[in-house]
């Protein structure tokens, strides 16, 4: 299993890696921490003449907050995630979420910008981003834009990033502190890929929701932000009938494949389970 | 021979500082098992779940086998090779694989060993718990862990007397 040919690039601005893909096209290809792209072109899956490895740009990495946003640069590991005071005190999901992927060495070199711009609907972050309302900067050579995480999947592997652009941050709206939060995920063993999964924030207003937002990991050929779900929640006491209702219409828009994680039928059905797991954790932990 | 030009890569390794020149597509593993003739690391599954060819690079547990040499320019490395006390005595974690047989054929020992090494730096104290998610990412077709995760223990408390500690570093 040994990688086809290929010229190394490693820039060390972020201006520098943008130029290397211009000149080459779709043979060009961002690493970053290498654990999707590598076993693909192991499997030649990927076969990139040229990789350009992010590594070098100290510019890519760190968490901070400005203005009710934290951004997040796309060289943060999940371990750093993992490690963050910041992250731990204003946005807990993320540290609940990252715990959940792959195993610890994967962990240490795995990014949040590799893991959302590789478009494979088993990564567990692009769900979590588009509950969050997250949006992604894209850097090119005519400089930076921005894309919602709910409208940057297109298909699996199919992204609305251009091959001369970088993801180079990830921005998230500070969550009201004492928001409620959780993500519960399916898997056949730690390190495995969701059977299913969901994220789910939440903020309470008295007794009732104020606001809810829910998405869904792997049960599509894309993340899937469930709107109509949401807006069911909305207003609601979180009573039975409320989450039944809310819970039919998230799983009205998966389609999930069947494969070794079981039946499409069953993954759907798994998708709603912890989406209500998801929804009762958060309601619990959230303050009115 | 293919026209892509070889690269060079350095790396301090178990506090030797090396250099050798090779293709891009050079993973990590093949470089430590045949250039440097370091064949501690295994490679057991080639596709990131075993974690037989963990090696410590700056601080962090990885898997060789999914990183290019490359990537690691100007790292410094340590492998099972490494582990030893420098007298040549048993490290405190492997005096414990063998003293709770924690291993049997030993074909995942040394990314055990050296993941292990990582997790007891960053966490001198780990609950059971802690030990067996710490050590999530390395599969062992033999001991069914119990011994594993009690060599782990042995080991802890032993750099926790605070006479060991110093032969620790
Ligand atoms: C055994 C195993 C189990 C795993 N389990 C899980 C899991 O449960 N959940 C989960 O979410 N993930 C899982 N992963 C994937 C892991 O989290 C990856 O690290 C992650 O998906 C990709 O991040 P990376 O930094 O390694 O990206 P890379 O592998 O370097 O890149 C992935 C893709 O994104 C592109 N890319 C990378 N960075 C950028 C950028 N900044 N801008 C533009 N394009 C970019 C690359 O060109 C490539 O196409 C697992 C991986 C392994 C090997
Ligand atoms: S050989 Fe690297 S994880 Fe199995
Ligand atoms: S001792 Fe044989 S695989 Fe672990």
């Amino acid at each position: 299993m040994i990688p086809g040919e290929f010229t190394y690039h490693r820039p060390s601005s972020v201006a520098e890696a943008v130029a290397i893909l211009v000149s080459h096209g779709d043979e060009a290809r961002p690493l970053s921490g290498g654990h999707s792209l590598i076993p693909m072109m192991k499997l030649r899956m990927a076969a990139p003449e040229h990789l350009v490895d992010l590594g070098g740009i100290a510019d890519l990495k760190g968490i901070s907050e400005d203005g009710g946003t934290i951004t997040i640069r796309a060289m943060t590991t999940q371990h750093e995630l993992i490690g963050s005071d910041l992250l731990a005190e204003k946005l807990p999901i993320i540290k609940e979420t990252s715990l959940l992927i792959a195993d610890p060495q994967i962990r240490y070199v795995g990014t949040l910008g590799g893991n959302v711009a590789n478009g494979d609907p088993g990564n567990d972050m692009p769900a979590l981003m588009q509950c969050l309302n997250a949006s992604y900067v894209l850097t090119g050579p005519d400089g930076d834009r921005e894309v919602a995480a709910r409208d940057f999947y297109e298909a699996a592997y199919f992204t609305a990033l251009a091959p001369e652009e970088i993801l180079t941050a990830v921005k998230i709206p500070t969550p009201p502190a004492g928001h409620g939060y959780a993500y519960e995920k399916l898997k056949r063993k730690v390190g495995d890929y969701a059977t299913a999964a969901a994220a789910v924030l939440l903020t309470m207003n008295g007794g009732s929701v104020a606001s809810a937002s829910v998405a869904l990991t792997n049960v599509a050929d894309t993340p899937l932000y469930a709107a109509d779900a949401s807006n069911i929640l909305t207003g609601s006491t979180l009573d039975d009938a409320t989450v039944a209702s809310a819970v039919a219409a998230a799983e009205a828009i998966t389609d999930p494949a069947s494969d070794g994680r079981g039946p499409a039928e069953y993954r759907t059905k798994m998708a709603g389970i912890m989406m209500q797991r998801a929804l009762a954790r958060a309601a619990d932990r959230a303050r009115s | 021979m293919s026209d892509i030009e070889q690269i060079p890569v350095t790396v301090t390794v178990n506090g030797k500082k090396v250099q050798r020149f090779v293709e891009p597509r050079t993973l990590l593993i093949h470089f430590l098992r045949e250039e440097l003739n370091l064949t501690g690391p295994h490679i057991g599954c080639e596709t990131s779940h075993c974690g037989a060819c963990t090696v410590e690079m700056n601080g962090m547990s990885v898997k060789s086998c999914t990183m290019f040499a490359a990537q690691a320019n100007g790292a410094e490395l340590t492998t099972i090779e490494g582990m030893a006390n420098p007298d040549g005595t048993l490290s405190a974690l492997q005096e414990g694989f063998r003293q709770m047989h924690g291993l049997q054929c030993g074909f995942c020992t040394p990314g055990m060993i050296t993941r292990a090494h990582t997790l007891l730096k960053e966490n001198p104290n780990p609950t059971e718990e802690e030990i067996r998610m710490g050590i999530a990412g390395n599969l062992c077709r033999c001991t069914g862990y119990q011994n594993i995760v009690k060599a782990i223990q042995y080991a802890a408390e032993k750099l926790n007397q605070p006479e060991t500690q110093e032969a620790a570093e």
